[in-house]
């Protein structure tokens, strides 16, 4: 290979849109946590920032669900109540029916496949736009939730290693000083995973064909409706993951919460560079999308910016997020 | 370039967000973060009010936050960590679940950082002080009004937003335990229980009315309860004595027309003044009682307007 070669594909690299819109929002966080450490004394400190990396774990899974979905052009708004719904499954199993620890992660993961699966099937075979079916499927399963529980948390209190799949610290035990909760090292593996699956599988293959143009997709003879469901199931069982990790941290399955989840997951989506429209996508932007939304939320907290003021800000940043973004299309 | 700008706008949007922030901590102040259970509700708007008024007068740094809504526990969670994380001098904490925020109390207790539990508390040792209304009292004192405005002999039944919270067995048991210690002649005939839910509570008071014609009286244990309450009366057609809990709009409307005969009312405003109070207290040393209570009222037509119950109410 020429040099001349070799600095054509760095130029292309660095430049092609994706890696752009990464180094954008990779700018923007740096930016921000700069100017939190400058504003704040107590912003840069070990506790604040595990504080903010555990902070991240729930949404940033949510967000990397939601980011599979969002590459077909589609849309999942039952994420948030999904999660809580997992998180009731896995109380069932072990705190109702006194099952094993592994029966009640496979349940929630199990569960969250499922409903993913039914949201796949009503969109790609029923042909039920994603917004309104999904938007179904999120009532459905957080009055299911409600119904389950009848309304009260289910308490893990007699299976002591729940809490610990969130809140214990593998990296703490070889780095007494660094003790980043387990949450996080999940979110970091469903991020590795789910990076690979998306770039180097069949599977992601299609997802990104199925948002970038269906109809051609179709036309060349590939099971358009089977791919969609296989796509909105893994986005389900991934659901299930933040599941463990929501209920695992809080100790408890809270029937109650969960709606509004999928705005936040949606925003840090967005601010990740991913297109609504299809088609255009990577699960590090996501990443960092919810980075810079839990950074944001801490940093004002710890200014102690009144909260009314908070909600203000963070729209604006997820406006100037997006209007970056456009801005870079209308470049390119 | 693009790069710049959206710089240029963070800079603006936290710019803007740092102007309006309160003023950058001085290292000696006193700083009081309160971490509550809601923040957009009358009823919290009040006591943060009352906190900061508080602040002022013990020239203490307040700050109050709350999620938005009472089902966000794991916000909640987030909160009450990213205010240890500005090393407070004691923090005022009303918790969404107690069982869910053990870890960082007992952060906090590691830290030497004094907890002040407000309004339903929190279930551990580990809080200094617990200042929130005395329920069972107050559900007490509406008994003796409830007995007082039917002639002290009849049927009556409550309507209750739960059976399993703080607030929902305090309350019952308060006027419960009243009606049989002091009034023979009052005969308790039903707890319902609708989950403070306006719609099922009025259909509860529906079935309650259906199966005792000579009912006298009703006590909805919350406002949605009381709400509740008034419109199976009012539906049925039917002429009970009605004592709500706390206020809103549709309550004090109620009071005025004359279809609800009184409430009771928490003061939010002294929840919020009291934890502040007690926080500085802790900190000065001071020996603190475990509860504090922060006080209600009994209001009716003829004392909504008096300066000292107007203040404590919300719409």
């Amino acid at each position: 290979m020429t040099v001349s070669k070799l600095l054509q594909g760095i130029k292309t690299a660095a430049f092609s849109s994706n890696t752009r819109q990464k180094l954008l929002a990779f700018a923007s966080l740096l930016g921000l946590l700069i100017f939190f450490s400058m504003a704040s004394p107590s912003f840069m400190q070990t506790d604040n920032m595990v504080g903010i990396l555990q902070a991240t774990a729930v949404n940033g899974v949510l967000a990397i669900a939601c980011t599979f979905v969002i590459i077909t052009s589609g849309i999942d708004l039952s994420v948030g109540t999904l999660m809580t719904f997992c998180a009731v499954m896995a109380g069932v199993v072990l705190t109702y029916w006194g099952l094993p620890f592994y029966l009640g992660v496979a349940a929630a993961i199990f569960f969250g496949a499922l409903s993913g699966f039914i949201s796949g099937v009503l969109i790609a075979k029923l042909k039920i736009p994603p917004f309104i079916a999904t938007l179904g499927m999120m009532l459905m399963l957080k009055g299911l939730s409600l119904v389950i529980t009848h309304s009260k948390p289910i308490y893990f209190n007699d299976t002591p290693e729940f809490p610990l799949i969130a809140q214990d610290s593998l990296i703490g035990y070889f780095l007494p000083e660094l003790p980043i909760p387990n949450a996080v090292l999940i979110l970091f593996v469903v991020a590795v995973v789910s990076s690979l699956i998306l770039n180097k599988t069949v599977l992601g293959t299609y997802t990104f064909a199925l948002g970038s143009n269906e109809e051609a997709v179709r036309l060349s003879g590939v099971n358009v409706d089977r791919w969609k469901i296989i796509v909105y199931t893994l986005s389900g069982a991934i659901c299930g993951i933040a599941g463990l990790l929501i209920a695992s941290r809080l100790n408890s399955a809270q029937p109650a919460l969960g709606q509004g989840y999928e705005l936040d997951a949606i925003a840090a989506v967005v601010i990740g560079g991913t297109s609504l429209s299809g088609g255009a996508g990577t699960i590090l932007g996501t990443i960092i999308g919810a980075f810079i939304m839990s950074v944001l939320t801490n940093g004002l907290r710890i200014m102690s910016v009144a909260q009314e003021w908070q909600t203000v800000v963070t729209g604006l940043i997820i406006i100037a997020a997006v209007y970056a973004d456009i801005l870079r299309k209308r470049k390119s | 370039m693009i790069l710049k700008r959206t710089f240029l706008n963070l800079a603006l949007g936290l710019g803007l967000a740092s102007t309006l922030s309160t003023a950058a901590l001085a290292a000696d102040e006193i700083y009081i973060p309160m971490v509550s259970k809601g923040f957009q509700h009358q009823f919290w708007q009040a006591v943060k009010a009352g906190a900061e008024q508080a602040g002022k007068d013990y020239k203490v740094k307040v700050t109050f936050e709350g999620p938005e809504s009472e089902s966000m526990v794991d916000k909640q969670i987030d909160m009450f960590a990213a205010a240890l994380a500005k090393k407070p001098s004691a923090i005022g904490f009303a918790a969404l679940d107690s069982k869910a925020s053990i870890p960082l109390l007992k952060k906090a207790q590691a830290a030497k950082i004094p907890v002040i539990a407000f309004d339903s508390g929190v279930d551990s040792d580990i809080p200094v002080t617990t200042t929130t209304t005395n329920n069972v009292a107050a559900a007490a004192l509406a008994a003796d009004k409830m007995a007082e405005l039917i002639g002290k002999s009849g049927d009556v039944a409550l309507v209750v937003h739960d059976q399993t919270s703080r607030t929902g067995i305090d309350r019952t048991e308060g006027f419960v335990n009243r009606i049989k210690s002091t009034y023979p002649n009052i005969k308790i005939v039903s707890v319902q229980y609708g989950g403070g839910d306006q719609l099922k509570s009025t259909e509860i008071t529906k079935s309650i009315l259906q199966a005792n014609p000579n009912l006298k009286g009703i006590f909805g244990a919350n406002e949605g309860s009381a709400i509740g309450a008034l419109n199976g009366a009012r539906e049925m057609k039917r002429k009970v004595v009605i004592i709500g809990y706390d206020s809103g709009k549709q309550q004090k409307a109620a009071i005025l027309d004359g279809s609800m005969a009184g409430a009771i009312t928490q003061n939010p405003v002294g929840i919020g003044y009291k934890t502040v109070e007690a926080a500085v207290k802790a900190l000065k040393g001071e020996k603190l009682p475990k509860v504090i209570d922060t006080g209600f009222y009994y209001y009716d037509k003829s004392t909504i307007n008096d300066p000292k119950i107007a203040a404590v109410l919300y719409d």
